[in-house]
């Protein structure tokens, strides 16, 4: 460690105001800080600081986002290989290797185009290289079916950090999440690649690893597209099944054993990830319980009147599957994107759990709907925030003038 | 004498350039994102934009010294109904698909923001020779957004050009998707916003000081 200090100190010069490298001075920068907390503090006034600056904010969220990621690429895998027959064959670290060899390449990818344009703008524009991109990087692969071709991950990044970030001004002023952004830019782009039930589980061999013909009554469908697809019944007669046809168990969606993104079929996962971001004070469990709550209370409501499958199906069930679980916890809790008030945090939260669950029972053409509740209550979240603000304001001005009047009241009675 | 002096050539070229109604003035948004889809449509909407804005203009400006105060507005309309209309009985006559591409979008020149604005903002106040020379220059410089916006959402949204396949067939067996984002409307106001970035990035002095 000592030597790598010491090297940064003494290639610095290069980089500093009349350095030969001072063109690539945000470059240095950027991995200098990313490496070592910045030694610098104020010239003036008083200050109190948290050591934590935002790289190592985004670093929490990285670690938070690992658990979901490892059983993500071992799904992968399993989904695999039990798409061609072979599940019993090949062992979990066989099946793990695969998830593995599939996602890595969409992780460098999403990383490579990011950073590459997040580092040529702050160049450009003589800035120091934000860090936002750190967790966008990671998240982008994990909200896209494992199969999306690594040219559209590209151009879905290119555009999401372009478009959703650069354009506003940079980390910390864009008004969407940037990963979602990208989802939804392929999802409105190429709906085949996104939808459907060919994307959700890789058939064909990654490096030479894995592949094979798959087994009869294969079928890719993630259980909440089953549901949609499957018109008629009661939903107590109604059995999610995997990608051969056998009976999904709540446990194994608890685990993520389904179909579905990379990063959001493991609700175990999920939730510890989401224990290390409450537990870190990174993200706000106001949120988070929020989003459940509105989403539980919309599902008991349409439980009520349930005139269809769709209807009937349980609130667990709507956080067990899809990415409901996993906006709730990475997505919706950006804090950029978020409302900021406490109280703004709880309409926030209950508007994405309530819009989340219409678009998924009543909208046939979209199975998931977290993805855009998210994405309408990002547009919401100042506004939100605004009202928030103004109703302080007013209480207050109201208690002032009301404090106001009773010492005057006090002073005319003498 | 010239045939274009300065004020009749400002009056032609500058809404192709630093005057243009829609990347400058934001006219007529609405028609350009909503028939740019393909590029045949996009053509045929500028040409008939242009067509009826100048002889719009040249009515207009012929009629400026009888026209009372309070009533031209109608009288604009009028004049603006009627040269729609003759035009979309043109279209139907004579290109029956792409009137039906364009659909209510060839009526609705009529409450187009350049067409009025051009009446009462110029043909009013000038002579016909002026007039027509501006209604050209708007209507080719609403033209040129679309056929722009036409040309790069029907290459990426379609893979074709005037319905003529560009893209070939081998980048499709490689793995390459039309993308169907570029044929839906929020791509197209995108783009334009892109133009826009593009021209007042070239043009700072239309930049707003802050």
């Amino acid at each position: 460690m000592k030597a790598l200090r010491n090297y940064l100190d003494k290639i610095k010069p290069n980089f500093l105001e009349g350095g030969k490298l001072h063109w690539a001075h945000s470059t240095f920068d950027a991995i200098e800080t990313f490496l070592y907390v910045p030694n610098s503090t104020s010239k003036s006034g008083v200050h109190i600081h948290d050591a934590r600056d935002s790289k190592r904010t985004m670093i929490v969220v990285v670690l938070a986002l690992i658990p979901a990621l490892l059983v993500g690429m071992y799904n992968v895998g399993l989904q695999h290989y039990l798409a061609i027959g072979q599940a019993e064959a090949v062992d979990g670290l066989a099946k793990f290797l695969y998830g593995l060899l599939a996602v890595l390449p969409q992780i460098v990818v999403a990383y490579g185009v990011g950073l590459g344009i997040e580092f040529v703008v702050a160049q450009v524009k003589k800035e120091e290289v934000a860090e936002g991109f750190l967790v966008s990087g990671i998240l982008i692969p994990m909200i896209m079916p494992i199969d999306t071709p690594l040219w559209m991950l590209a151009l879905a990044t290119a555009f999401a950090v372009v478009f959703a970030k650069e354009v506003f001004g940079g980390t910390g002023y864009n008004i969407f999440n940037v990963a979602l952004i990208a989802r939804a830019f392929l999802f409105f782009s190429y709906p085949s690649k996104m939808s459907g039930d060919q994307v959700w589980v890789r058939t064909a061999d990654t490096f030479g690893v894995g592949g094979g013909t798959v087994v009869d009554g294969y079928s890719g469908a993630t259980p909440l597209s089953q549901l949609v697809t499957a018109d008629s019944g009661n939903f107590a007669d109604f059995t999610f099944t995997g990608v051969t046809g056998q009976p999904l168990s709540i446990i194994e969606m608890f685990i993520g054993l389904i179909p579905g993104s990379i990063g959001e079929t493991s609700l175990a996962a999920i939730l510890l990830g989401a224990l290390i971001l409450i537990v870190t004070g990174v993200a706000s469990w106001k949120i988070m319980f929020s989003i459940f709550a509105g989403g539980f209370a919309t599902v008991a409501v349409i439980n009520l009147f349930a005139a269809n499958l769709v209807m009937e199906m349980p609130a667990y069930y709507h956080f067990l599957l899809g990415g409901f679980a996993f906006g709730a916890v990475f997505m919706a809790t950006d804090p950029v994107t978020a409302a900021r008030t406490e109280t703004g945090k709880w309409i926030y939260g209950l508007l994405i759990g309530f819009l989340a669950i219409v678009i998924r029972v009543f909208n046939p053409g979209f199975p998931e709907g977290m993805m855009l509740a998210i994405l309408f209550m990002n547009a919401f979240a100042p506004l939100i925030d605004l009202y928030i603000v103004d109703a302080n304001i007013k209480r207050r001005m109201k208690r002032g003038i009301a404090a106001k009047t009773l010492t005057n009241g006090g002073k005319g009675n003498e | 004498m010239a045939i274009l002096s300065g004020k009749t050539k400002a009056a032609l070229l500058g809404p192709l350039n630093k005057d243009n109604p829609v990347i400058v003035q934001v006219l007529g948004i609405c028609s350009a994102l909503a028939v740019t889809a393909k590029l045949e449509p996009a053509i045929v909407m500028a040409i008939a934009v242009t067509v009826v804005v100048a002889l719009a203009n040249v009515i207009i400006s012929l009629l400026r010294k009888l026209i009372p105060t309070r009533v031209r507005m109608i009288v604009q309309l009028m004049v603006a109904a009627t040269l729609v209309a003759i035009v979309s009985e043109l279209l139907k006559a004579y290109a029956f698909d792409v009137n039906r591409q364009l659909s209510v979008f060839v009526g609705l020149i009529v409450s187009n923001c350049i067409l009025m604005g051009r009446m009462e903002a110029f043909a009013l106040g000038n002579g016909p020779w002026p007039s027509f020379l501006d209604g050209i220059g708007n209507g080719l410089g609403y033209g040129w957004i679309l056929v722009v916006l036409g040309f790069v959402r029907e290459l990426f949204g379609s893979g074709t050009l005037l319905g003529y396949q560009i893209i070939p067939q081998i980048f499709y067996d490689a793995g390459y998707q039309n993308n169907g984002f570029m044929s839906l409307a929020p791509m197209a106001i995108l783009l334009t916003g892109v133009i826009i970035w593009i021209h007042r990035a070239r043009n700072k002095d239309l930049q707003e000081t802050e």
